[in-house]
């Protein structure tokens, strides 16, 4: 029996008619195409009335079929299928043609646009005719929670979480939780105090009963999917026995091994061999920095496990392979500080008075190497003028083309900090002034008055060749001043760059093993940019802080909050469906030449000996459809992507090059289809 | 049909994951390229039978693009290698076939490139303007043998290329 | 390794030390060059603000005439370098004064296709090509004890030229820390050197030579390697009448870093072009060096 298909055109206001005569194209589908019984185009078929215009005419007509041609389907394939389903007709027999993203949005003329979009639709009234019904499947949905990253943004997503009563893994690849934020001082614009709020969630997070915390470890490995995934973290050894140990930090203070914290006090301060990155660490278990440690480097001293009164130290300790199972998986992997020296004309590491602003950060920090005092690097001296560089390393071409969106409040916060605790005079360096959030604009202005100086212009190089006796001494930024027009030279004691702020540099790998994407700058890639910020293309996995983009601590706990609930309905719903798209292999015509065997990467073939048969586990099998065009005997049929749906759509989408334009639909059966 | 000017008419076949968001992308951005590609989503590039490119061809295409996640970006983790081989087999039966190399192109495109798959379709489009058009179609109405030995062909390929790893 | 080799008129001329010590530097290393047959001006700095389309002609003519046994030209003059690598691209990339050059070309019997010849600087085949393990081991006097400032200039490193940090580069401080020099990484290396400055404004000119020697002397170089005949000769030959005019007392040798490193490798300081600088640069050679082996090879 012939199928009856439905066709819809969607206007999409002007977004699809403006460059595609969508009238011209349902009248032509009605008219031309065999087995279309209704051919209409609608303003906006994704409006409720649209959906009802499918649902009354599958019913009325009784459709066995429907194309519906408007945006991508990755935008409006849902809605269609459930109006399918509510009038009767299995969602799997709707097919949508994208003729926005893909036509009316990337081409100008709009004959050709038409063409094209003839040929899409086509394409898909041939392919849906062989579409079959599909029933999705259901999968049940772990409780627990997987959140990778303790910062800020993982913070609050574990606590939101393990509040409402679902278990959670935190994996945090430094030996304590906290992030970035536990090394600032004050927070823009309220300066309240960073450690004063950030500590108490931390320790909140370490006791809590539903919260499983895994410091110094990373993530391994994620197999499975949404609902069941199965994850293997290595739980680098700390060479202290976790349960073992009090946290009394006699071990530290014993330690006689001294060496540069580059990572807590971002090179500022020192710390021990064996240490706690900052006294209010969480959790309070120190860990051994073999690289550092006296025992690893000549086998002497043990002075931590003679002195230990619990008998934590353990020098053999070995990694660990931990393996978790969880529904969902939340990435706050953060971000990591430009280096500062890939622009050399600004001095970083060549001369001594030019900090980054991470390095400023721990010096104006009471709890950090100087107790707060603002003094250079000699150690004493405090500076009677202070430069501020904004944008190093953003909105520049050669490095990143983004705007970082925290430097500019950052540095007005460090400015206003040098103006209470010294009297030194502050520059500040800014292309634009960005100031976009609730009070921020309110804080600039409050600088304004504080005597703060503004420069508008990019830095072009900050220098000791002193050209004139008052420059002797100083570190001198020479800049375009561009409200004055004219090149300025700054002579001053100080100087800090407001690094860019970049992705973790291995956030494409950690991004592959979930089977998430990056966009060109790193940053993972979103569902939708602007109504689905924390899901990723990849179900159950969910994006929450900086690891998606730069943003200041307020977004960053919207965000972790936001994928938390997420997590938190997938739980509640306790079933998540997944797409019934997956191959099968009709044994009776197998020849059981295990080709397809090697051509899955998940192992989701298996071979019966006995029967000599291959055959393959549904509920591994992701859909890829590679097996399906590897079968020499052409035996695997790929649910939803069949070689017939597939020819089919060839053979429509051609329809223009192998038929005259004006003939008859009927001339299509004459041509050879070579279905298998 | 006026002979007018030659518009190629080109299948793209395009990954879920990756390319076919690339197309999207190009689209949100009104990243604008030559019309002259019909797209068909598939699941992986590793689902495009080498068939159904020959396919294409013998319906009348002029040209044929492949598109898939960047080798190491796949979805299915390592299914664009596979793809990866199978064209390099399609082409060399392609080249014994007399079809020309670049009426068939293999394109990476990321979900975020949507300039760079704007930019290959651009470019493909060109290649195959200037070779003209294929006028396969036509061949087979002349010679309807033609069409089984090319189907003989993709099958004695299909065997030879999924050796084993 | 072998390449065509533009020597331009400063080489001939007033920098005629640079090109002796390339040639004796590269035959040392072994590496061969072959003069461009009748090459003519690349127009220096002015041309091109004169008349463009003529101004790439004259350059366009020099890169037609390297012959097809070569696809890389040598240029050791900063502002020939620049030149030629310029025209180049303004060819591939405007086809509308390529059409008109090509027949300006024709009409003395040549052709050029944009991209055929890669221009390449000096530095760049030394550092690059060349490399860090065959200079090493052909060094026979390390200069060490010897307190070296690199000068870039502005040709060679902007705009982009791909070998380099266009805003602070390193690889010629790199080059001599291989032959055991004692390397200044003074800030200014790559500011302006005032170019035909003098011949306008000699007040703005001698400032702006007076900062590089004032940046040199301040940490405490003994002597200036220059890249670019213009640089060598604005601090060299003008360092007398900067002291007059700012009352500083510098006294301190630029010399072109192929003679330098022609030191390095052995080459007697003859044939390496030393002694036509004004300020001389022998005396402090031989007295840091500590030896009357210096230049005594070959």
């Amino acid at each position: 029996m012939a199928e009856k298909v439905g066709v819809y055109v969607c206007h999409c206001g002007s977004n699809i008619a403006g460059k595609v005569d969508v009238e011209d194209v349902a009248k032509w589908a009605g008219e031309n195409v065999k087995d279309v019984a209704v051919s209409r185009d609608y303003k906006f078929m994704c409006s409720s009335l649209g959906q009802k215009l499918v649902e009354d005419d599958i019913k009325e007509h009784g459709l066995t079929r429907v194309v519906v041609a408007a945006c991508s389907p990755h935008l409006h394939e849902k809605t269609f299928r459930r109006a399918c389903s509510n009038a009767g007709l299995n969602p799997y027999l709707m097919e949508m043609t994208n003729i926005r993203e893909h036509c009316s949005w990337v081409h100008k003329d709009r004959a050709a646009a038409t063409e094209k979009a003839r040929a899409l639709v086509s394409a898909s009234i041939e392919r849906v005719k062989f579409q079959e019904p599909l029933e999705p499947m259901f999968v049940d949905v772990n409780r627990a929670t997987l959140v990778i990253g303790g910062g800020i943004a993982g913070l609050q997503a574990t606590l939101e979480l393990a509040d409402a009563g679902y278990p959670v893994y935190l994996v945090e690849r430094q030996p304590s939780i906290g992030g970035h934020m536990a090394q600032f001082d004050k927070t823009f614009p309220t300066l309240d105090c960073s450690a004063c709020i950030l500590t108490p969630k931390m320790s909140e997070v370490g006791q809590h009963e539903n919260v499983t915390l895994l410091t110094y470890a990373e993530l391994e490995e994620v197999s499975g999917s949404v609902g069941s995934f199965k994850v293997k973290i290595r739980q680098k050894a700390r060479h202290v026995v976790f349960d073992d140990c009090t946290g009394c930090g006699i071990c530290v203070e014993k330690c006689p091994r001294k060496v540069l914290d580059t990572e807590f006090e971002a090179g500022m301060g020192n710390r021990k061999a064996i240490y706690m990155p900052f006294p209010q660490a969480v959790p309070r278990v120190p860990v051994i920095d073999t690289e550092s440690c006296i025992w690893f480097e000549r086998q002497k001293c043990r002075a931590c496990e003679k002195l230990c009164p619990t008998n934590a130290i353990d020098f053999d300790q070995q990694d660990e392979l931990i393996d978790i199972e969880v529904g969902n998986i939340i990435m706050a992997t953060g971000w990591e500080p430009f280096d500062t020296r890939k622009i050399p004309q600004y001095g970083y590491g060549r001369l001594a008075n030019v900090y980054t602003s991470l390095e400023f950060e721990r010096l104006c920090n009471a709890a950090g190497p100087t107790n707060g005092k603002i003094v250079l690097r000699d150690g004493k001296t405090e500076p009677k003028s202070v430069a501020i560089v904004h944008c190093v390393g953003s909105r520049d071409e050669r490095h990143n083309p983004y705007c970082s969106g925290v430097c500019c409040m950052a540095a007005l916060k460090l400015g206003h900090l040098v103006v209470e605790k010294t009297d030194a005079e502050v520059y500040s360096f800014y292309i634009d002034m960005r100031t976009n959030q609730k009070n921020y604009e309110e804080f600039y202005q409050r600088l304004l008055g504080e005597g703060m100086r503004f420069v508008r212009g990019k830095v072009a190089e900050v220098t000791d060749a002193a050209r004139k006796p008052s420059e002797q001494g100083k570190l001198i930024v020479q800049c375009e001043d561009t409200l004055v027009g004219r090149q300025q030279r700054y002579p001053v004691d100080m100087v800090i760059l407001m690094g860019a702020i970049e992705p973790q540099r291995d956030a494409r790998e950690m991004g592959l093993k979930c089977g998430i994407s990056c966009s060109m700058d790193g940053w993972y890639t979103e569902r939708h940019p602007k109504l689905d910020p924390v899901a990723t293309m990849t179900d159950g996995i969910f994006v929450a802080g900086t690891c998606q983009g730069p943003k200041d601590i307020p977004a960053s706990v919207a965000q972790g909050a936001a994928a938390a609930a997420r997590v938190s309905g997938m739980i509640t719903k306790g079933k998540v469906m997944i797409e019934p798209i997956v191959a099968k292999i009709d044994e009776e015509g197998c020849s059981g030449c295990r080709i397809c065997n090697n051509m899955c990467p998940y192992n989701a073939i298996e071979y019966d000996a006995e029967a000599q048969v291959s055959r393959v586990i549904t509920a591994l099998c992701k859909g890829c459809g590679t097996c399906v065009s590897a079968c020499p005997a052409g035996v695997i049929s790929g649910a939803h992507f069949s070689d017939r749906q597939i020819f089919a759509q060839i053979q429509g989408a051609l329809w223009d090059a192998w038929q005259p334009q004006d003939a008859a639909s009927q001339d299509a059966e004459t041509v050879p289809v070579s279905a298998p | 049909m006026s002979e007018q000017k030659f518009e190629p008419k080109i299948v793209g076949f395009l990954c879920n994951w990756c390319s076919y968001r690339a197309a999207d992308l190009a689209g949100s951005a009104r990243i604008q390229h030559a019309p002259n590609v019909r797209i068909i989503r598939v699941m992986c590039s590793g689902r495009v039978d080498p068939s159904f490119v020959l396919k294409a061809l013998a319906m009348g295409a002029d040209g044929v693009m492949i598109a898939g996640c960047h080798p190491g970006e796949c979805h299915y983790l390592e299914q664009n290698y596979k793809a990866m081989r199978r064209f390099g087999m399609l082409q060399h039966t392609l080249r014994g076939l007399g079809v020309e190399e670049k009426r068939v192109q293999l394109v990476w495109a990321s979900a975020a490139e949507g300039q760079r798959l704007a930019e290959a379709i651009d470019q493909l489009v060109a290649d195959v303007r200037e070779l003209g058009p294929l006028h396969w179609a036509g061949n087979w109405e002349e010679n309807g043998e033609r069409l089984q030995a090319l189907e003989d062909i993709v099958h004695e390929h299909q065997e030879a290329m999924e050796v084993t790893a | 390794m072998k390449y065509a080799y533009y020597p331009g008129c400063s080489l001939e001329a007033g920098s005629a030390a640079y090109d002796k010590s390339v040639r004796a530097v590269l035959d040392q290393l072994g590496v061969e060059l072959d003069e461009l047959n009748d090459w003519n001006c690349c127009g220096a700095t002015e041309y091109f603000s004169q008349n463009e389309l003529v101004a790439t002609s004259v350059i366009a003519r020099n890169l037609a005439l390297v012959d097809s046994e070569h696809d890389q030209l040598v240029a050791p003059c900063a502002a020939c370098f620049l030149n030629l690598k310029k025209t180049d691209k303004l060819l591939a990339e405007h086809p509308a004064m390529k059409c008109q050059v090509d027949a300006a070309l024709a009409a003395g019997g040549l052709s050029y296709k944009p991209g055929r010849v890669h221009v390449r600087h000096l530095l760049d085949i030394l550092y690059t090509d060349v490399g860090p393990e065959a200079i090493k081991a052909k060094v026979v006097q390390p200069l060490s004890g010897l307190r070296v400032a690199p000068y870039y200039g502005c040709q060679i490193v902007r705009p982009l030229n791909g070998f380099d940090n266009p805003e602070y580069p390193m690889k010629l401080d790199e080059m001599f820390e291989w032959l055991g020099a004692e390397v200044v990484d003074y800030p200014v290396k790559a500011h302006c050197c005032g170019g035909h400055m003098t011949q306008i404004s000699e007040p703005e000119a001698f400032e702006l030579i007076r900062r590089l020697l004032q940046s040199a002397d301040e940490y405490k170089a003994d002597v200036i390697l220059c890249m670019c005949p213009m640089c060598q000769l604005n601090l060299d030959a003008y360092q007398g009448r900067v002291n007059g005019h700012f009352g500083t007392s510098f006294k301190l040798p630029i010399v072109f870093f192929t003679q330098l490193l022609g030191v390095a490798l052995g080459i007697d300081m003859k044939k390496l072009g030393f002694g036509k600088e004004l300020v001389s640069a022998e005396p402090v050679i031989r007295s840091k060096l500590d030896g009357s082996s210096v230049g005594a090879g070959t």
